[in-house]
């Protein structure tokens, strides 16, 4: 006798169990908690704010903890929490020019205002694995300098006081919003930019570094890359004025990037812009790339790549969508493999049936020819 | 606005509002159909308790409103429906969400209310009269989705136009408006899916 | 430090008022466009995109708390999606479930519709992982677009004829394109094209939530809905040349089961409430007996 499989219940309990088991690990060791995550693990912890669109350190390093180090699944946990947040509003537009800077590099300039203030980097270190960090030894505090004082402007104001640099025209202050309105296609750069913003590191990158290798290659020059605390400002209707909410830590990147100009418009340069939540150079740079490329058709130029085509970039660059569909595959699909299997199995018997029958036809014929 | 002076809305917003979707979407399922729609709410007249329901569940900060010549000559009703739902009104009904006419004598062309592109057919105005009743067994045939064979409906009062207009409506599937009609403690739907194959 | 520390409180239906007020929108439009294929900004849900949030989120836009609920997928209340569904509503919105087709005023589905015929008194909900009939002739949803608004379905039916050129006849065997009352071509999601008969003339309501897409669409009760096919080629559903192995059912979707390594299966109801039904009727297959007589397949019993 046959008994169809039943318990599903009772078996997704138990894996849950055991996944809440391995994800606590040897309970010799002792258990992380979610400030030594934020402390320690602070760049995961800025990916997932940034790619799961809240900000909030705590969240996102409990998100961490709760999914095994899994990143995407961390973004997913956050993204699913901000869902059920209500909305007060929006805020006014982050002063990046107002930035509490940390590390503000140039690579068109030299030196320039504010100079270049190269921060808690990885880049000219040596990638050795340090065994001294597995000793856990005590870290020297870091050197300490009073600041530079005086402003620090953005590299592209400064091309702009030249008009070298294409003018980033004010919008009519309606700004898209992907998580209220589905996109609707061609999308502007606003919810263009919001969709990278969100979108995976890793996918980003990797068509950033296509438009490098001459996929819609636009000659790009990291024309400033900043990161530091900016103001987050509500206006508040009954006030009449802006109140500061917090602050938060982002980073951005303003890509300049050639444009030959046009019968209309001398020769420039154009940008493409990147900003994400805390400290993320790569996938800001990468934004930054694929917001230009994106703008293939306001600078006239052919549409060639994968980085340029809104479609493709946009629908699939959210990895908690992407990571939902594709294992979805895991999900029982029986019903329509059977559908398929049936069909296959069929189409398998006609064809045997036809080459059967002209087997038999021909040797038919054979029979007959050797009959007269 | 004196908060103290507005009237209460749904007594549980959560289920109030369930219940009376529910009834909307079954309305809408089963064109022509009569559903009771019981309410205690007691909007500022002329908006009647039913049509302020149907607003209450579908209207808010995402949606704008148009409102008939009857309802605006009350500014309570506004008020009431702004501190309700936060839906933004507006004076040109092509750009509303929903409009609602108390006097469905003076319901203005339909034309004038937004109806959907072909690629967007759902950006449409749907529109909440209110009438005194709704009768099932007489008025002119429908057919369409929803209905099994055909049925009838007839609201009343309406214009004298209305069936011409509703039918010119339906001619421009998949574009075109959709009707929630309103009677005391009663709804029925009009979607621009039914045709309106005879009599008036 | 955020709520997370404290208790969180949920809404009924885990989604917020507002969400569920853009969904019931979304969800009206689609009963009277029917077939046509509504934008609604669908939520981050806490389960995976392709894994039902659509759904979920219509499920939970007009669930209340008269309701009762099945979730099946593949047929199934039993299998790990269905069971976490079911149980996402039991804990957020405390509606009771069922697995009784009749019992219940809402059926959540994936990639089936049930045998039992449905009544007009029930709402299904289906979900849908792809919305769009012709995104695997066309990805770009700007152009798909316009042929839905010029009714330009040519691509459609010169697929369907090359599988007739290719195969002999149409290869398509689920999510089988279907045309809604003469106007939209529209995809029936991943169901077996053997359930598509059951979506014309339903006397229930039949809503499709597409999470990940973005899109919710509808047929209401007593809406034609047609299978794309060519006269000379006209549409067919499957057929099984055995009845089911557990209760004898035929006409029914069947899966194949697997028994050893030596080519031994059998066939099954892939609706597991029907076939428990019928078994508690007393119909008998020619596995469900005594199992010292399952080598002897000629004794199992026909209804």
């Amino acid at each position: 006798m046959y008994v169809a499989v039943k318990g599903g219940e009772k078996a997704i309990a138990n894996a849950h169990r055991l996944l809440a088991d391995k994800r606590r690990g040897a309970r010799s060791v002792p258990a992380m908690t979610v400030e030594q995550i934020v402390e320690q693990l602070a760049l995961a912890v800025d990916r997932v704010m940034a790619e799961g669109s809240l900000y909030d350190k705590e969240l996102a390093a409990l998100a961490i903890k709760q999914a095994r180090g899994d990143l995407i699944e961390a973004i997913f946990l956050v993204r699913a929490f901000r869902t059920t947040l209500p909305r007060f509003g929006h805020s006014e537009p982050l002063d990046t020019g107002e930035m509490h800077i940390r590390r503000r590099i140039s690579a068109t300039f030299k030196d320039l205002p504010g100079g270049q203030l190269l921060g808690p980097t990885f880049d000219y270190t040596h990638r050795l694995i340090d065994f001294a960090l597995a000793a856990e030894g005590e870290t020297p505090e870091p050197v300490r300098s009073a600041p530079r004082g005086g402003a620090a402007p953005r590299v592209t104001d400064l091309l702009n006081a030249e008009g070298l640099l294409e003018v980033d025209e004010d919008g009519d202050g309606n700004v898209g919003d992907l998580t209220r309105e589905p996109i609707d296609f061609p999308a502007g750069r606003d919810v263009r930019l919001q969709a990278l913003a969100r979108g995976d590191e890793g996918f980003l990158l990797a068509l950033g570094y296509s438009t490098q290798r001459g996929y819609a290659r636009t000659h790009p020059f990291a024309g400033e890359i900043r990161m530091g605390e900016v103001e987050v400002e509500l206006f508040v209707e009954e006030l009449g004025f802006a109140v500061t909410l917090g602050r938060l830590t982002v980073t951005e990147c303003q890509m300049i990037t050639q444009f030959t100009g046009s019968a209309k418009v001398p020769p420039q340069f154009s940008r493409g812009y990147g900003l994400t939540f805390g400290h993320s150079e790569r996938k800001s740079m990468a934004m930054a790339l694929v917001d230009r490329a994106l703008r293939f058709e306001e600078f006239g130029e052919e549409l060639t790549a994968p980085a340029q085509d809104q479609e493709f970039v946009l629908s699939h660059s959210d990895n908690v969508q992407a990571t939902g569909f594709t294992e979805h595959l895991k999900l029982p699909h029986y019903v329509d493999f059977q559908a398929e299997l049936e069909l296959i199995r069929r189409m398998r018997r006609e064809i045997a049936e036809r080459a059967e029958k002209a087997a038999n036809d021909a040797d038919e014929t054979r029979a007959e020819e050797a009959a007269e | 606005m004196a908060v103290a002076a507005i009237a209460p809305g749904f007594a549980d917003p959560v289920f109030d509002a369930q219940k009376a979707f529910r009834t909307v979407m079954d309305a809408m399922a089963h064109p022509g159909r009569v559903h009771e729609l019981q309410t205690a709410l007691a909007p500022p007249a002329p908006l009647s308790p039913v049509a302020a329901a149907v607003l209450l569940t579908l209207a808010d900060f995402e949606t704008t409103l148009w409102l008939g010549e009857t309802l605006t000559k009350t500014p309570a009703v506004a008020d009431w429906l702004r501190f309700h739902t936060g839906t933004v009104l507006t004076e040109d009904p092509g750009e509303a969400t929903f409009a609602a006419i108390a006097d469905p004598m003076r319901l203005p062309p339909l034309g004038a209310f937004a109806q959907g592109t072909l690629d967007y057919p759902d950006r449409s105005t749907t529109l909440i009269l209110q009438v005194e009743t709704l009768d099932p067994s007489a008025g002119p045939t429908l057919e369409g989705p929803g209905i099994d064979g055909t049925a009838r409906l007839l609201p009343a009062p309406l214009a004298e136009t209305f069936w011409l207009e509703a039918r010119r409506n339906a001619d421009l599937f998949p574009r075109g408006v959709d009707f929630l009609l309103a009677a005391p403690g009663k709804i029925a739907a009009l979607p621009r899916s039914t045709r309106i194959v005879e009599g008036d | 430090m955020t709520a997370t520390s404290e208790t969180w409180s949920y809404n009924f239906a885990y989604l917020d008022e507002q969400t569920k007020r853009m969904i019931r929108r979304a969800i009206l439009k689609a009963i009277a466009i029917p077939g046509y294929q509504v934008p609604f900004a669908s939520r981050e849900m806490p389960m995976p995109y392709g894994w039902g949030t659509g759904g979920v989120q219509v499920t939970a836009s007009i669930l209340g708390p008269d309701d009762v609920l099945k979730v099946i997928d593949q047929g199934s209340d039993d299998t790990t999606n269905a069971v976490a569904i079911r149980g996402f509503f039991e804990k957020t919105a405390g509606v009771a479930t069922t697995t009784a087709t009749e019992e219940a005023s809402v059926i959540q589905t994936r990639h089936r519709i049930p045998e039992t015929p449905l009544s007009e008194t029930q709402v299904l909900v289906y979900q849908v992982p792809i919305p769009e009939p012709m995104r695997y002739l066309e990805p770009r949803e700007a152009e798909t677009r316009k042929m839905h608004a010029l009714q330009e379905y040519g691509l459609m039916h010169v697929k369907l004829y090359e599988d007739i050129a290719r195969h002999g006849h149409i290869a398509t065997t689920y999510a089988y394109p279907v045309k809604v009352s003469g106007r939209y071509v529209m995809d029936p999601s991943p169901t077996p094209k053997f359930d598509n008969p059951k979506m014309d003339n339903s006397p229930a309501l039949q809503l499709f939530g597409a999470g990940r897409e973005k899109r919710i669409y509808a047929v209401p009760p007593f809406t034609q809905v047609t299978s794309l096919d060519f006269e000379d080629h006209p549409f067919a559903v499957q057929t099984f040349e055995e009845p089911c192995a557990l209760c004898a059912a035929e006409g029914v979707f069947l899966d194949e089961v697997v028994l050893d390594d030596r080519g031994g299966r059998m066939f099954v109801c892939s609706d597991t409430n029907h076939c428990e039904e019928r078994r508690a009727a007393g119909h008998r297959g020619r596995l469900s007996g005594d199992p010292t007589k399952t080598e002897d397949a000629s004794q199992g019993e026909r209804p």
